[in-house]
C-alpha cells in the first residue's frame, strides 16, 4: 500500500518511560485566557516536570595490564526505573551506570485540602500548588543526574555516544564529576545534540525563576506527599539546568568519528561506530579485542528512512550483543500513527481549529514535515500555514540539509541534483512553512489562524508550547497532538486541566520492535544476547502479549538495576607478535604430523596491551669490571636452556634395555598413572608416568645418571 | 487468381474483400448501409495484415468480444491451398525460423477445424505439401523444436481419422514420427515443447482401435509412463492425461455391458496401465504415488462408465494402504482422488467401502490436509450423516482450539467439540506462525464457502462460529486475553496478521446472514468498531471491516412498526460516525475510498430513515465528502461523486457557509458535477458523474426536474466530447431514460408487467419528438452510431431502433426521404462515417429525424456491430500470409514498418 509519505520508511521518536498510554481526548473546561501579543514571555504557573529518559551507561573493561574504562550514552530501557548494569567477566569487566535526567515529578493529588490533612506541610505550602485535584511542585525545573553510586566517573576513560537524544546529560558528567576521558560521537550527533541542549537552556533561561523548591525534598515530608511525588527517587541529587557555557565546554571534549572508523583504545580494544538507522548520525558500537567481539545496539531502526540504513552485517559474529533502546510503544505502528496524525490534523484545520504539535526541534519533525508536504495538497490544506517555533528552528532545518553523507541513498542522490534532500526547503520557499526563534517578534505579525504549530518542549513544562496551550486550550475546535513517545501525555497535560481542546496521542517511535528484533537476531546470530529484564517478559499491563518480548535462542541474559552480570567470555590466549629477525631464527621440528615445535628464547616486551617477542640481546663480552657489572644489570640473565624432552617411554623396551645394561631382577608394576620399574637388587625405583619420570635411588648418583641416560635415549630432545 | 468468393462466405482475407469498395454509394440507399456495415470493421483495407494483427491486442472493448469468434472457414479454400506449399517450405526450412509460435498454434486450430469438418485424407491428398512437411521433419537436421512439435501435433490430428491413419501407416510415417526412430531418441527430445508435441499428437491420434494397436506396437505407453515424471510440469500433466485417455479408449468397447468384468479380461494396454498404477501406488517414492493418484483422479472425474467401478474395486485396497503410512504420502492428491471417487455417481452408489475410507482418511490426515477433504465431503449431495458430522468436526477443530485457548464459556464449546482431534489441531496450530496462519485462513475460507450452501450442516453452529471469529479478530488486534500458554502463543502469532484479519472479516460478514445471541452481536459490533477505529488497521483490512459492518447493519432487525435501524445498531452507528471523518481524511487513498463506498451504501440503504439522517447530519461527514470531490486521487473523486449523488438524492447535502465560501455562496452540486464531467482529467470521476446524472434523471431529482431539457442538453453536449467510451455509453443510457420519459416506456420489455401510467401520447409525432430535438439527442445518438468504440455504437443503434419502433407506433408522415433536409442529413452522416465528424447537424426537425431513421438499415448495422471487429484478420488466409510475411517469404512487405 503506497502510503503517501512512505510511512514504513519513517523513523523518528525516541524513548518513553512507559508502554504507551490510552489514547483519549481530554476533559473539557474553560481555561484562563492568555493574550499572546501583549504578555511578556513569562510562564505564569509552575511547570513541574516529568521524567525524561536520558541515560548514560558506562562500561569498564579490565583487561590484562591496563584498566580501561569506557562509557556509553544510550537510551536505557523502556520503563522509568532503568536498571543499572554492572557486568563482570573473567577478563572483561563492564559496568554500566545510568545517567537520568529527570524533570521533577508531577504529583497526582487526590485530596483537595492537603493543608488540613498534612498540617506539617505548612512550611512548604509555597512550594506545592494544586490544580484540578493534582499537586505540583512550583519551582525552577530540575533534572535528575546520572547515577554515580556504582561508578566513579572520574575513572572513566571513554564515553561513546549513540545518538543525539542520549547526550543531554553530558555537561553534568564532563563538568562536574572529574571526568577526564574522551567522548566519541558522530558529527550530526554533536551538532543536533548541541541544538537540543541549546533549546533546553534557552527555554529555561528565558523564564528565570528565583525559587528552587527544596523543602518538599525533605524525606520526612516527601514520604507523606501523595504519589507520585512520594515515589520520586534521589530527589536530593536533582540539579538545575546547565548553562550554555557548560554545554560548549562539554561539547569541546567530544572527538568526532565516522561510521566504520576503527578507534584503537590503548591497544586493549578497538571500538567502531556503525549506522543504526534511527536518526542522523545515530550509532551502534562494536567493541572488539583480538578474541572477543561485543556489539552494543542502542536506538536502531530497520525502517528505510532518511538516515543511512542500519548496518546489520557488521554486527555478525558477535560473542555478546547488548541490546537496548527498543521502541517504547511496541503496540503502535509508526505507519498507523502518522496516518492518525494527518487525519486528526486535517479534521481540526478543516473545522477552523488550530493544531499544536509539541515536539523536539529535530528528528520527528523532519519526517512529519515530509509527510505533510505530500499530504497537504491531497487534503486540501494548501492554504493552511505551518509554523515551526524554536530558538534553533532555523539551524535545525538547515543542518538537516547539509549532512548529506549521513542520509539514506535516496536523499544522498538528491544532493547531486539541484534540489535539497528534505522537502521542507520547498515548503519554506513557498511560504507554507515558516519558522521563528520565538513567538515574539515577526511571528506575532505573521500569525494567522487556523494554523499548525510545531514547538517545544514536549513535556509542556517550558518553552513556547506553554503559551499555545494557554491560548488554545479553552476551545474545543483546537487539537494538541502528541507525537513524542518520551512523555506521558496525561501527565504532561495535568497542570493545564481543565482543558477544552482535543488531545490526540500519536506516539511515533521507529525504533526496533520485538518482531524486528527477532528478525535482527536471526540475521546477526550473536552467541549471547544481553538485555534489560523488561525486554524478556511481556509488559505488566498486557501480560498475555507474548509477542511483546524478546524470543531468542539461547535465551537472552537479562539484567536488572544494580545487578552484576558475568559475561560468558572464556579468554585462554593472548596474541603475541614475534619480531621478524627472531622468527627467522626459529627452527620448527615436526613432532607429530601437522604439529611442529620450536623453542624460542626472547624478551617479552609489553606496551599498550601489545605484546612483542624481541630477540634477546647478545651477551656482551666481559671487557672490564665496571662495564661487566653494568651489562649484567640491564640485560636479563640469558642462561643456556636445557633441551626440552618429548615422547613416551615404552616400558617393555625400557626393561629390555635395562637388562641389556646388566640390570636383573627387574619387576614392573602397573599404577594408575603409569608404571613402576623396580630394580630390586639396586633398591631403586623408576616411576614412569605420562608427563614425568622419577628415578629414586639411595645416594647412588652414578646409578641415577646411568639410569637417566637410559631413559633419555627413549625421548626426543629439541 | 482463383475466382473471388462472396463476402458473406469469406469475409475478407488480407484486404482482398473490401479493398475494391468505394464508400460513396448514393446516400440513403441500402448499399450505403451495407457499406457502412463493412466499414464498421474500422480497419482500413489497405493496412497490411501484419500491422492489423499487431494492432489487435489494444483494440479496445471489442477485442475481448472478438476472441471467441474463431476462424470462420471450415473448408480449405483455394487461396489457402495456394499459400500452403509456401508455408510448408518455410516451416521445413531451418534457416527461416518462425519467430512467433502463436502463429503455429493458430495454424493448428485451423487444421483442427478443417479436420473436424471434413476428411483428413482428402486434405492430405489435395495438399501433398503437408505430407512432405511431415516427412521432411524426420530428416536429421537442425530444425526448430517448435516446428517439430507442430508437425507431431499435426500428424496426430490428421491420424485421428482411421482412414487417414491407415494412409499414413502405409508410408510408415507414424512409427517414424512417434516411435523409437523418431524424435524420441534424438537430441530434439530434450526440448520440452517436442515432448509436449509428441504427447499431444498421440492424444489426438488415439481415437480408434487401430491407434491402440499402434500405441502398443511402438511402445509408446512405456514412454508415457516415464514422461509422467518429466521435469516440465506441462509435459508431466499431459502425460497423465494421455494415460487416462488411452485407458478410457481401450475400455470403451469391451467393458460396456459387462459391469462385472474382471480386470484380468481387460485389453493388454489397459492392463499394462493398471499394473503401472498399482506399482506406483505400492512405491515408496511420493512422486510416483502422486502420479498414480492424479491419473486415477482424472479417470474417475471424467469417466463414469461401469469399468471405473471395477478399477476402483481393484485399487481401493492399495489406496487404503497409503493411509496406514505415517505421514500419509501425497496427501493432497489422495484427498483429490477420494473426492473425485465420492463425486462419481457410479462409485459413490456402490458398496465399495468408500465412506469408511473417507472417514479413515479424515482421522488420519493432519488438520491442514483434512480441511479440503472435509469441505469436499460436506459439499456432497449424498453422504452418510455420520461422515458429514465427522467432516464438520474436522473443519471446526481449529476454531475450537481458538475458543479453548481463550477459555470461552463452555456452552459455546459443546456444539463444536466432540472430536478427539483437538490436540492434533493444537499441535498443528502452535509450532510455527506460518502453519497457524495458514490453517486458520483455510478454515475460515472453507466455512465461508460452506455457509451459503443448501447442504451445509444443520444445525449450523452460528453462535460458536461468531464467538470464534470475534475471538480470532481480537487475537489479531491484541485485545483478547488468552488464559493458557497455547492462547499466549496463538496471540503472539496472530497479532497484526493481516491475512487472518481479512479472512476473519470476510467470514464475519458472511455470518451476518444468520442470527446470533444478542450479546454476541454486541461483541461483533464492538470488534468491528475496534477495527474501524484502530490506526493500525491496514487499508485492505479496513475495507473488509467496512464491508462486514455494512452486512451486519443490513441484517440487524428493524424496529417493529417503522423501518428504522434497531436501537442496537443505532448505538453502533453513533459511535461509528465520528470515526468516519477521520477515515475520510486518511493520507491513504484506499482508506478514503473504502470510507466513501461504505458511506454511499449506508445512505442508499438508510438515507430515508430519520435516526440515520439526524446522526449523519450532526457529523462532519457530508461536508468532508463534498471536499473529497477535489481529492487528488481519481478513484476517491469517483467515490465522492457517487456518495454526493446519494446524499443529494436523499436531501442530506448540507449547504452551510463554509470558511472558503463566506456568505453561503456555494456552488450547486449540479454545477460542481458538471464541472467535473467537463474538466476532470481521469475517466473514473466522469463516469461516476454520468451514473449520478442518470440516476437523478430517473428519480426526478429536484435539481433536474426544474429544467430537465436544459439538464439533458448540457450533459449530452459534454458527454459527446468525452474521450472515455464509457462516459459516452453512459450518455446514451441517460438519453434512453430521457427518451422513455418523453415517449413512454417500451411496452415489449415484459409482457406480463403492469404497464406504468404513461404520459398521454402527444397529439402528433412531431410534438413528441420536439423535446428530443431540442436537447440535440439525435445528434448525440448519430455521432455515437459511428463511434470508434463498438459498445457505444451498439448502444446507440439499440437506442435508435427503440426510437424508430416508438415513432412507428405513432404513425406520422411517411416517405419524407425526398425532403431536401433529409438528404443533407444523410450526407452529413456519411461524412461522419468517413471519419469527418467536425460538422454539426444543428437543430433537426422531428420529421427529418423520422425520415432519416426510417431510411437507415439499423438492423443490418446492429448485425455488423455484433460481429467481432477482428473477424477480417482472423481468416486463415490472413494467418497464412502473416506467417509467410514474418519470414519474408512473400517478398512484398520488405518496406513494412512492423
Amino acid at each position: 500500500m503506497p502510503y503517501p509519505f512512505g510511512l514504513r520508511r519513517f523513523h523518528f521518536g525516541k524513548g518513553s518511560r512507559q508502554w504507551g498510554g490510552p489514547r483519549k481526548t481530554a476533559v473539557l473546561r474553560r481555561f484562563e485566557s492568555y493574550s499572546l501579543h501583549s504578555s511578556p514571555p513569562a510562564t505564569r504557573r509552575s511547570y513541574p516536570s516529568i521524567g525524561g529518559s536520558l541515560w548514560l551507561k558506562t562500561f569498564t573493561l579490565s583487561h590484562f595490564f591496563y584498566k580501561l574504562k569506557l562509557g556509553f550514552t544510550s537510551q536505557g530501557g523502556f520503563v522509568s526505573q532503568l536498571p543499572l548494569l554492572p557486568v563482570r567477566a573473567p577478563n572483561l569487566t563492564m559496568q554500566c551506570a545510568q545517567i537520568q535526567i529527570n524533570y521533577y515529578y508531577v504529583g497526582l493529588w487526590t485530596g483537595h485540602d492537603f493543608h488540613s490533612q498534612f498540617p506539617s506541610f505548612a512550611t512548604c505550602s509555597k512550594e506545592l500548588k494544586e490544580c484540578s485535584g493534582h499537586v505540583f511542585v512550583d519551582s525552577v525545573p530540575e533534572f535528575c543526574l546520572p547515577e554515580t553510586e556504582l561508578i566513579d566517573l572520574s575513572t572513566v576513560d571513554v564515553i561513546l555516544i549513540s545518538n543525539y537524544h542520549c547526550m543531554m546529560a553530558l555537561p553534568y558528567i564532563t563538568e562536574h564529576t572529574g571526568f577526564t576521558g574522551t567522548v566519541y560521537a558522530t558529527e550530526p550527533t554533536v551538532q543536533i545534540g548541541r541544538l537540543l541542549m541549546e533549546e533546553l537552556v534557552n527555554f529555561i533561561e528565558r523564564v528565570p525563576k528565583a525559587q528552587s523548591a527544596s523543602l518538599w525534598k525533605n524525606k520526612d515530608i516527601q514520604r507523606l506527599l501523595p504519589s507520585p511525588l512520594k515515589d520520586a527517587v534521589e530527589v536530593s541529587t536533582w540539579r538545575r539546568c546547565y548553562t550554555m557555557q557548560e554545554v560548549n565546554s562539554a561539547l569541546s571534549k567530544i572527538q568526532l568519528v565516522g561510521y566504520s572508523q576503527k578507534i584503537e583504545l590503548f591497544g586493549a580494544v578497538q571500538v567502531t561506530p556503525l549506522s543504526s538507522g534511527y536518526a542522523l548520525g545515530s550509532s551502534n558500537w562494536i567493541i572488539q579485542s583480538h578474541y572477543e567481539k561485543v556489539s552494543y545496539v542502542s536506538g536502531s531502526s530497520l525502517l528505510t528512512t532518511h538516515p543511512q540504513p542500519m548496518d546489520q552485517a557488521s554486527l555478525k559474529n558477535s560473542d555478546v550483543l547488548v541490546l537496548t533502546g527498543l521502541t517504547q510503544i511496541p503496540t503502535a505502528n509508526p505507519d498507523g500513527m502518522v496516518g492518525e496524525f494527518c487525519s486528526n490534523l486535517a479534521l481540526t484545520v478543516r473545522n477552523g481549529g488550530n493544531v499544536l504539535v509539541p515536539c523536539y526541534p529535530s528528528g520527528v519533525i523532519y519526517d512529519l514535515l515530509e509527510c505533510l508536504y505530500q499530504y497537504i495538497d491531497s487534503a486540501g490544506l494548501s492554504n493552511i500555514p505551518f509554523y515551526f517555533i524554536s530558538p534553533v528552528a532555523n539551524s535545525s532545518l538547515e543542518f538537516s540539509q547539509i549532512f548529506a553523507e549521513w542520509l539514506c541513498h535516496n536523499k544522498q542522490t538528491k544532493v547531486y541534483l539541484p534540489e535539497p534532500p528534505f522537502p521542507h526547503a520547498e515548503l519554506i520557499q513557498t511560504n507554507k512553512l515558516k519558522h521563528y526563534p520565538s513567538l515574539h517578534g515577526d511571528f506575532s505579525s505573521d500569525f494567522r489562524q487556523p494554523c499548525v504549530v510545531f514547538t517545544g518542549h514536549p513535556s509542556l513544562r517550558f518553552g513556547d508550547v506553554v503559551h499555545f496551550m494557554e491560548l488554545w486550550g479553552k476551545s474545543s475546535l483546537n487539537t494538541v497532538i502528541f507525537t513524542e513517545p518520551d512523555f506521558s501525555y496525561l501527565e504532561a497535560l495535568a497542570p493545564y486541566q481543565p482543558l477544552a481542546m482535543k488531545c490526540i496521542y500519536c506516539p511515533i517511535d521507529t525504533r526496533l520492535n520485538f518482531i524486528q528484533v527477532s528478525k535482527l537476531l536471526k540475521e546477526v546470530q550473536p552467541l549471547h544476547v544481553v538485555c534489560p529484564e523488561q525486554y524478556t517478559q511481556p509488559p505488566p499491563a498486557q501480560s498475555h502479549r507474548m509477542d511483546l518480548m524478546i524470543d531468542c535462542q539461547p535465551p537472552a541474559m537479562s539484567y536488572r538495576r544494580a545487578e552484576v552480570l558475568a559475561l560468558p567470555f572464556k579468554r585462554r590466549y593472548e596474541k603475541i607478535e614475534i619480531m621478524p629477525e627472531l622468527a627467522d631464527s626459529l627452527v620448527p621440528m615436526e613432532i607429530k604430523p601437522g604439529i611442529s615445535l620450536a623453542t624460542v628464547s626472547a624478551v617479552l616486551h609489553t606496551k599498550d596491551n601489545k605484546h612483542v617477542l624481541q630477540p634477546p640481546p647478545r651477551p656482551t663480552q666481559p671487557t672490564g669490571g665496571k662495564k661487566r657489572k653494568r651489562a649484567s644489570d640491564d640485560i636479563p640473565d640469558c642462561k643456556v636452556l636445557k633441551p626440552l624432552l618429548s615422547g613416551s617411554i615404552p616400558v617393555e623396551q625400557f626393561v629390555q634395555a635395562l637388562e641389556k645394561h646388566g640390570f636383573s631382577d627387574i619387576k614392573v608394576e602397573d599404577t594408575a598413572k603409569g608404571h613402576i620399574v623396580l630394580l630390586q637388587e639396586a633398591e631403586t625405583l623408576i616411576q614412569i608416568e605420562e608427563d614425568s619420570t622419577h628415578i629414586i635411588c639411595d645416594n647412588d648418583e652414578m646409578l641415577r645418571v646411568r639410569l637417566r641416560d637410559l631413559v633419555l635415549k627413549f625421548l626426543q630432545k629439541f | 487468381m482463383p475466382p473471388a468468393r462472396p463476402d458473406t462466405e469469406y469475409p475478407g482475407g488480407r484486404g482482398h474483400a473490401s479493398s475494391g469498395h468505394s464508400l460513396a454509394p448514393s446516400a440513403g440507399s441500402p448499399a450505403f448501409w451495407r457499406d457502412a456495415r463493412r466499414a464498421l470493421g474500422r480497419v482500413p483495407p489497405s493496412v497490411p495484415a501484419k500491422i492489423r494483427q499487431v494492432a489487435r491486442p489494444g483494440a479496445g472493448p471489442e477485442a475481448a468480444e472478438g476472441r471467441g469468434a474463431g476462424i470462420s472457414s471450415l473448408i480449405m479454400d483455394p487461396e489457402c491451398s495456394q499459400l500452403l506449399p509456401a508455408l510448408c517450405s518455410v516451416l521445413a526450412d531451418p534457416r527461416q525460423p518462425v519467430a512467433d509460435d502463436t502463429c503455429l498454434e493458430k495454424l493448428l486450430d485451423w487444421f483442427k477445424t478443417i479436420t473436424e469438418a471434413g476428411s483428413s485424407l482428402l486434405l492430405l491428398q489435395e495438399n501433398p505439401c503437408l505430407l512432405g512437411l511431415l516427412c521432411h521433419v524426420l530428416k536429421p537436421q537442425d530444425l526448430s523444436p517448435r516446428v517439430l512439435s507442430f508437425s507431431l501435433r499435426l500428424a496426430g490430428m490428421l491420424a485421428a481419422q482411421e482412414d487417414c491413419f491407415q494412409y499414413l501407416q502405409q508410408g510408415e510415417l507414424l512409427p517414424r514420427l512417434f516411435g523409437e526412430a523418431g524424435p524420441l531418441g534424438g537430441a530434439a527430445w530434450t526440448a520440452p515443447s517436442v515432448r509436449s508435441g509428441w504427447i499431444q499428437g498421440l492424444r489426438s491420434l488415439a481415437r480408434h482401435p487401430s491407434a491402440l494397436c499402434f500405441l502398443a506396437d511402438c511402445g509408446a505407453v512405456d514412454t508415457i509412463f516415464s514422461l509422467q515424471g518429466d521435469s516440465s510440469l506441462f509435459v508431466a500433466s499431459a502425460a497423465g492425461q494421455l494415460l487416462v485417455h488411452i485407458l478410457g479408449l481401450s475400455l470403451q468397447g469391451p467393458a460396456e455391458g459387462h459391469p462385472g468384468l474382471q480386470t484380468g479380461d481387460w485389453p493388454v494396454c489397459a492392463q499394462k496401465i493398471v499394473s503401472h498404477i498399482e506399482e506406483s501406488l505400492r512405491s515408496a517414492a511420493t512422486p510416483q504415488i502422486t502420479q498414480a493418484l492424479n491419473v486415477l483422479t482424472t479417470t474417475f472425474g471424467h469417466c463414469h462408465d461401469p469399468w471405473t467401478q471395477v478399477l476402483w474395486g481393484r485399487l481401493s485396497p492399495l489406496v487404503a494402504c497409503l493411509l496406514e503410512k505415517d505421514p500419509v504420502p501425497a496427501a493432497h492428491s489422495l484427498v483429490d482422488l477420494l473426492l473425485s471417487v465420492a463425486r462419481s455417481p457410479v462409485l459413490s452408489s456402490s458398496s465399495s467401502g468408500l465412506w469408511e475410507t473417507l472417514a479413515q482418511t479424515l482421522s488420519h490426515l493432519s488438520p491442514t490436509q483434512a480441511g479440503p477433504l472435509a469441505l469436499g465431503i460436506l459439499k456432497l449431495q449424498e453422504c452418510p450423516q455420520v461422515l458429514r458430522a465427522q467432516a464438520f468436526a474436522v473443519l471446526l477443530q481449529p476454531l475450537t482450539c481458538v475458543l479453548e485457548a481463550t477459555a470461552q464459556a463452555p456452552g459455546l464449546l459443546d456444539s463444536l467439540d466432540g472430536t478427539g482431534g483437538a490436540s492434533v489441531t493444537v499441535d498443528t496450530l502452535l509450532p510455527s506462525k506460518a502453519a497457524c496462519v495458514g490453517l486458520l485462513c483455510r478454515t475460515l475460507a472453507h466455512l465461508e464457502l460452506l455457509q451459503p450452501l443448501p447442504q451445509r450442516p444443520s444445525p449450523w453452529p452460528q453462535a460458536p462460529l461468531l464467538g470464534a471469529t470475534v475471538t480470532i479478530l481480537r487475537l489479531c488486534s491484541g485485545s483478547a486475553t488468552p488464559t493458557s500458554d497455547a492462547g499466549g502463543h496463538l496471540c503472539a502469532f496472530l497479532v497484526g496478521c493481516v491475512r487472518v484479519q481479512r479472512a476473519a472479516l470476510d467470514f464475519l460478514g458472511t455470518l451476518s446472514q444468520g442470527t446470533g445471541p444478542r450479546e454476541l452481536v454486541t461483541q461483533v459490533f464492538a470488534v468491528l468498531l475496534e477495527y474501524l477505529t484502530s490506526p493500525d488497521s491496514s487499508p485492505t483490512v479496513l475495507k473488509k471491516a467496512f464491508q462486514a459492518t455494512f452486512r451486519w447493519l443490513q441484517s440487524s432487525p428493524e424496529t417493529p412498526g417503522c423501518s428504522d435501524l434497531d436501537p442496537h445498531a443505532h448505538l453502533f452507528l453513533r459511535e461509528l460516525l465520528p470515526v468516519l471523518p477521520k477515515r475520510l481524511c486518511s493520507p491513504c487513498w484506499e482508506v478514503r475510498d473504502s470510507g466513501l463506498e461504505f458511506l454511499t451504501q449506508m445512505i442508499g440503504r438508510w438515507g430515508g430513515q430519520a435516526g440515520f439522517r439526524r446522526a449523519l447530519l450532526a457529523s462532519e461527514v457530508p461536508e468532508l465528502t463534498e471536499q473529497l470531490l477535489r481529492d487528488p486521487e481519481s478513484y476517491v473523486r469517483a467515490s465522492a461523486v457517487a456518495a454526493m449523488g446519494q446524499l443529494s438524492s436523499q436531501g442530506l447535502r448540507v449547504t452551510p457557509a463554509s470558511p472558503e465560501h463566506p456568505g453561503g455562496q456555494q456552488k450547486s452540486l449540479l454545477a460542481e458535477l458538471l464541472h467535473i464531467l467537463s474538466t476532470d482529467s481521469e475517466g473514473f470521476p466522469r463516469r461516476a458523474v454520468m451514473h449520478v446524472f442518470t440516476q437523478w434523471l430517473r428519480d426526478g431529482h429536484a435539481d433536474v426536474a426544474g429544467d430537465t431539457e436544459r439538464f439533458v442538453a448540457r450533459v449530452l453536449q459534454v458527454a459527446s466530447q468525452d474521450l472515455d467510451w464509457e462516459v459516452r455509453a453512459q450518455g446514451l443510457e441517460l438519453a434512453l431514460v430521457f427518451l422513455e420519459q418523453t415517449l413512454g416506456r417500451p411496452s415489449s420489455h415484459c409482457p406480463y408487467a403492469v404497464t406504468p401510467p404513461v404520459a398521454a401520447p402527444p397529439s402528433s409525432l412531431a410534438q413528441a419528438l420536439r423535446p428530443l430535438c431540442r436537447v440535440q439527442l439525435f445528434e448525440f445518438a448519430f455521432r455515437a452510431l459511428f463511434d470508434c468504440d463498438r459498445p457505444v455504437a451498439q448502444k446507440s443503434c439499440d437506442l435508435l431502433l427503440f426510437l424508430r419502433a416508438q415513432t412507428a407506433s405513432y404513425g406520422g408522415p411517411q416517405g419524407s426521404g425526398s425532403v431536401p433536409e433529409v438528404a443533407s442529413v444523410e450526407a452529413a452522416l456519411q461524412r461522419w462515417q468517413a471519419g469527418d465528424q467536425g460538422q454539426p447537424l444543428g437543430y433537426l426537425e422531428p420529421e427529418v429525424v423520422v425520415a432519416v431513421l426510417r431510411s437507415m438499415d439499423l438492423e443490418g448495422l446492429r448485425g455488423a456491430l455484433a460481429e467481432s471487429s477482428d473477424r477480417v484478420e482472423k481468416s486463415p488466409q490472413s494467418l497464412l500470409q502473416d506467417v509467410l510475411a514474418t519470414v519474408g517469404a512473400l517478398g512484398e512487405d520488405e518496406a513494412d514498418c512492423y
